[in-house]
Order: C-alpha cells, then sequence, then structure tokens
C-alpha cells in the first residue's frame, strides 16, 4: 500500500470547498485539516454538510471549486472511490454495511490490504501472515467466536464492530467513520470509542457524530459544521461555550 | 490455506453429484443408443440423443447466465446473443463445409449467396472454412461484444433494471441485424443444410452420439471453470459487488473490471453451448437473438435456484424436458405454463428448487450442527442493497 516512510505535515488537507446542488450549497468554502495520528470529531445538525464531506474525501463527488490534498500532495479531486481506496483513505458509512452472505472471515479477508487486481484475486491463495493478522482483527472486535459464521447473523453492534474490523485490516492511513455509535447499546459506545482511541494515532480518524455522550468519550478536538461551513473548532469544552455554536446546534 | 469454506472442490456436495450424474450420463446414452440392439426396452433412439444433447446445451448456457445473475448480480436479458453468436459461428463453418453440394453447386459460395448474385465471399466469411478459425471464433465473437457493451455500460455504472433493459435492447438490435439479407448470414432463413462437420456426416449415428458426448464434457468442464471462478476471492468479490455494489468500490475493488471479466467469461462459456446446439438442431437462423429466448434462460435458472451453479443445470433441464413434454401434449398451453413457472418460483421459490430441497433437508435434520452448511450460498434477494450515503 501506500503506507511512506515520509510523515506528511498534514493528512488531510481540505481549502476553500465548496459544492452546490441545484443552487443549494452543500459544503460552502470549508476548510478542514487533519494531522497525521490524529483523532477528530465532526458534528453539525442534520444537512451541515458531513456526508458530502466524506463524499468528496472519498472521490465520490468532484468539488466544484477548492482543493483537497492528501499526505500534503496528492490532490484527491483527480481519482474514484476505488482509487482513494487504494492509496489509503477506508469508509466507514452510518448504516453499517458488511457482505451479509460472506462470513465475517471472508469479510476481513476481502477488505485486507493487498492487490485488488482482478486475475490476482482470481487465483488469491491466503497465506499464514495473513490468516494470523485476521486472528488479530477478530480478536481486537470481539468477534473470536463468530469468525466463521454469517455476517448477516451478527447483531447490529456486532457488524458496525466487523465494518471497523474491515476498515482497519484495509490498513488506511486516514480513516472516515459515520455514527459509529448509532443503534448501539451504552457499553457498546464506550468500547467503541475506546476502539477508535486506540486505532488513532498509528493513523488518522476522522469521526462524524451526533451522541455528545460519545464525543465526550473520545475526548479530542472537535469540529462543529453548520451550512456546509466550519462554525468552531477546538476542544468539547471550548465550542460548547461558543454563542454560535450554542444557537444553532447545542442549544436546540 | 485456510480459506474459510474449505476447499473450493471438496466442500461441493452438489456439485459432485451433478457432475456424477452428468459423466453417467455421458457415458450411457451413446451406450444406449449405440451398443444396445434397437429391439431392446432398453434401447434410445437417435431423436432422444440430439434431445439430450441440447437439454446440455442449455445447461451450459444457463451455467453461464448463473454466474453472471448469481453471483455479481448482472441480469442479462439479452444472453441469447452470445449464444446465438457462438451457433452462427460453427455454422459459417458448416457453411463453407458443403461446398459443391450445394443446390448451385458453388465450391465457394453458400447457397443464399449465390442466390443473391453475390460474386464472392464477403470478407467476414473468410477463414471459416478452417475449423480451428471457427472455434476461435466461437469464442472470440462473443467475447468481443460482451467486452465492448460491458465496457460501455460497466464503466458508466449502468446496473441494475436499467442494465436489463439495454442487455434486451442489444439481442433485439443484432436480431433485426441478422434478418437482414444483406448482413451475409443467410437472412431470415439463417444458415441450414449443413452435411458434415470435420468431414464426419452429421446424418451418422456417431457423429450425433460424439456430440452429445461433447456436450456433456463441456458441461462438465463449464460447471468445474464456474465453481472454480466462485469459490475463489474473486467470487467473493462477486458476491460483495451483488449484495452492495458501493460499498465494494469504498474497500478499493474496480467493480466495473471484475463485472467485465465476469461477464465477458459468461458469454464465451454461452457461445460455446450455441456452438454445440447447432450442430445438434441443424439450423441457426435470427431466431436464436429473439428476447423471449434470453428471458427463458433467465426462467431457467429461477426456477432451479439462483446462485448455485448445480441449480441452474438442473433448473435448464426441467424447464425445458417440461417444454418437450407440453409442447407436444398440450401446444397451446406452453406459454402460460411456461409464465405460470415463473410467477410460482418468484413467489414461493425464492431460491428455486434447490433452496427448497436444502431447506426440506434443514428441517429433518432440525438441529444446530445442519445450519451452517444449509445457509444458502446468496441472500435470494433480487435487488442489490445499496449503501445510502
Amino acid at each position: 500500500m501506500s503506507v511512506g516512510v515520509h510523515i506528511p505535515t498534514n493528512m488531510l488537507y481540505l481549502d476553500n470547498v465548496t459544492v452546490s446542488f441545484d443552487g443549494f450549497k452543500a459544503l460552502n468554502a470549508l476548510s478542514l485539516v487533519v494531522a497525521p495520528g490524529e483523532l477528530r470529531a465532526i458534528i453539525g445538525p442534520n444537512g451541515a454538510g458531513k456526508t458530502t464531506m466524506m463524499d468528496v474525501i472519498t472521490g465520490k463527488l468532484r468539488p466544484d471549486s477548492g482543493t483537497v490534498f492528501f499526505r500534503d500532495s496528492i490532490d484527491l479531486t483527480q481519482f474514484d472511490e476505488a482509487d482513494v481506496a487504494n492509496l489509503g483513505i477506508g469508509r466507514k458509512f452510518q448504516k453499517p454495511t458488511v457482505i451479509e452472505s460472506l462470513t465475517v472471515e471472508q469479510n476481513l479477508d476481502l477488505a485486507m490490504a493487498g492487490n485488488r487486481g482482478v486475475f490476482k484475486t482470481l487465483f488469491f491463495k491466503q497465506s499464514t501472515e495473513q490468516y494470523e493478522r485476521i486472528s488479530e482483527i477478530v480478536s481486537l472486535i470481539g468477534l473470536i467466536e463468530k469468525r466463521s459464521d454469517i455476517a448477516g447473523s451478527l447483531s447490529h453492534g456486532q457488524k458496525q464492530w466487523l465494518e471497523i474490523g474491515m476498515l482497519i485490516i484495509q490498513e488506511p492511513e486516514l480513516l472516515l467513520v459515520d455514527e459509529p455509535a448509532a443503534g448501539m447499546t451504552d457499553q457498546e459506545t464506550e468500547l467503541t470509542a475506546q476502539l477508535l482511541k486506540d486505532i488513532s494515532g498509528e493513523r488518522s480518524v476522522v469521526v462524524v457524530e451526533h451522541d455528545m455522550e460519545f464525543i465526550k468519550a473520545l475526548d479530542c478536538h472537535v469540529t462543529v459544521l453548520h451550512e456546509g461551513h466550519q462554525l468552531a473548532e477546538g476542544s468539547l469544552a471550548h465550542v460548547q461555550q461558543d454563542e454560535r455554536v450554542i444557537e444553532v446546534y447545542l442549544g436546540r | 490455506m485456510n480459506i474459510t469454506q474449505g476447499h473450493w472442490w471438496r466442500s461441493d456436495r452438489g456439485g459432485q453429484w451433478l457432475i456424477t450424474v452428468i459423466a453417467v450420463v455421458t457415458v450411457m446414452v451413446p451406450v444406449l443408443n449405440l451398443v444396445v440392439p434397437e429391439d431392446s426396452v432398453f434401447h434410445l433412439s437417435t431423436y432422444a440423443v440430439s434431445l439430450l444433447g441440447k437439454y446440455l446445451c442449455y445447461a451450459l448456457l444457463a451455467l453461464a447466465v448463473d454466474l453472471i445473475w448469481g453471483y455479481a448480480g448482472i441480469l442479462s436479458l439479452g444472453h441469447g446473443a452470445f449464444f446465438a453468436l457462438g451457433g452462427y459461428a460453427i455454422g459459417m463453418y458448416m457453411m463453407r463445409q458443403i461446398g459443391e453440394r450445394g443446390v448451385y453447386g458453388n465450391a465457394d459460395l453458400p447457397d443464399f449467396m449465390v442466390f443473391l448474385n453475390w460474386s464472392e465471399l464477403p470478407w467476414y466469411w473468410l477463414g471459416f472454412d478452417n475449423f480451428s478459425f471457427a472455434l476461435l471464433m466461437v469464442l472470440v465473437a462473443p467475447a468481443i461484444l460482451a467486452f465492448v457493451f460491458g465496457w460501455l455500460a460497466f464503466r458508466s455504472r449502468v446496473t441494475g433494471v436499467y442494465f436489463s433493459i439495454i442487455s434486451q435492447a442489444l439481442t433485439y438490435a443484432l436480431m433485426l441485424a441478422f434478418f437482414r439479407n444483406d448482413m451475409g448470414f443467410g437472412g431470415n432463413n439463417g444458415l441450414t443444410d449443413f452435411k458434415d462437420l470435420l468431414g464426419y456426416s452429421l446424418q451418422l449415428d456417431s457423429t450425433k452420439n460424439a456430440l452429445f458426448v461433447c456436450s456433456g464434457l463441456a458441461l462438465i468442464g463449464g460447471y468445474i471453470l464456474c465453481r472454480y471462478v466462485v469459490s475463489s476471492k474473486l467470487g467473493r468479490v462477486l458476491v460483495s459487488i451483488r449484495d452492495a455494489e458501493s460499498r465494494t468500490r469504498f474497500v478499493g475493488y474496480r467493480v466495473e473490471h471484475y463485472k467485465l471479466f465476469v461477464f465477458v467469461l459468461s458469454a464465451m462459456l454461452a457461445g460455446i453451448a450455441g456452438a454445440l446446439y447447432v450442430p445438434q438442431v441443424g439450423i441457426i437462423n435470427p431466431g436464436e437473438f429473439s428476447p423471449i429466448n434470453s428471458i427463458e434462460i433467465i426462467i431457467w435458472v429461477a426456477v432451479g435456484g439462483r446462485g448455485y451453479l448445480f441449480g441452474a443445470v438442473i433448473g435448464a433441464v426441467l424447464v425445458n424436458y417440461g417444454k418437450t413434454y407440453f409442447t407436444g401434449a398440450f401446444p397451446e398451453i406452453w406459454l402460460f405454463f411456461l409464465g405460470g413457472l415463473f410467477v410460482v418460483s418468484t413467489l414461493f421459490l425464492p431460491q428455486g428448487v434447490v433452496g427448497l430441497v436444502k431447506k426440506r433437508t434443514i428441517k429433518r435434520q432440525g438441529d444446530g450442527h445442519a445450519k451452517k452448511e444449509a445457509l444458502p450460498e446468496t441472500d435470494g434477494h433480487t435487488s442489490s442493497k445499496e449503501v445510502s450515503s
């Protein structure tokens, strides 16, 4: 993969990014910088542009204007979803999307970093290292006993974890995680926050979330989005005292 | 080493059973026809040999469709086109084999060209007097069409019902084109009056049996190939595309390349099926491109069990046996029966006959250990669950 020795100054750099749909500006001159190894939470009311921002970063949408750089110099607007994934950006969707008719192990095997070419996968043989790598991940996400089970038979929380496991085994340098705690029990939420904290550091993690308890548990820098641009940034305590933030979001 | 569903071949019980049956049939049918004396009750008529041979070709075609529909979620309603192209390729060779024995006695031109007052063979007929070249074209012609069509469609992310509609339009357009006399493929009469193949007369029982054996071997080979593909990691990428296409993209797979690969492979299998079919029925005409033929293939697969390779084979044989019986006994109700079959299998047998048998087996065993094995390879839903984002 693209894991270089060189550590970039910025893992992700968005400057002045604008995306409009029929005149409606989903992103309005948005700027955002994420450092290597950083864990960043993004909050904002519905329609603030969180998902659009992820779509732009992962190559699903082209911005009307603005620049999007990954690892200082890679212009992400030039690539599509598969390219962006192979550059080292993983994305987890709000709704858990694991491949339900495959087993936990097969899901992880599919996501594991490696050659994505058609003929390479046709003649693919799993190596011992790869088998052990999957073992590490299933134990990390607490699914050791479910390893050979069909993913469709997992509980909602377990599917969320499997998907996080698929992200980790993909070995991205940047993870984009959309509402990982949605539909989880309190205990699961806590474990998920811990898991995300553990995996940041080695890589950058951007979490979009509504749940304030969860954000508190993440204990990291928070960016508040509103109407497609950045309203405030800083620690959770800091943004919670910001007048504008209280007005549009927290004080509802 | 540790692919979870075990060895790709050893774990496929249904496939082993199916291959055994086909192998036995492939050996026994020629024995019953050629060795057993005609007055014995065990004698099989030559008509039956060709009929069974036809079923085997249909089964190979159904296998090709199940590979893309059952595993990659690509519902092609134009797969008959690739079957027909394979048939035309071998038909052109057999036309050239006729030589001076045609009605007009022209060694270089097939009868219909003489009839149209053509003075020389069109360029695209060149080479078809050579059997190896014709065999190559059986694979290459469907592959090129599938590649170009698939490349355009998959690159533009045409999926679901839109893909089905344009694939149907493709085969319809080809049918209209092949109906035209100046296309140089015999117009609405197609290619027929074949005399021999590789110098062996098509009228001989031995030739018919040889064609039957070839069909059986092709089906076995096709099955093993498809089983290998769907059991590989590539097969799991296909399932992933079927169930969550955009998710697969975000994992980093080039969905369009995978779809194109399996679509071209499927088209080539369909071409082989067509090439084996035409010598056994003795004619190929533009009717083979008719959209209804392509839809029938879908019914075979749905009845047998989409997403189970051996289900496609069983479905093709069952439905075609039904067709032979009904068109003989009650010709006027055959189409109603076919339509009814599709409705019934969609409503009550979402996983086809194979799914039904599997469900029964679980019920009888009724305990936990059966659960894992009995879980179907597919979820049986026709729509792919897309990621909302």
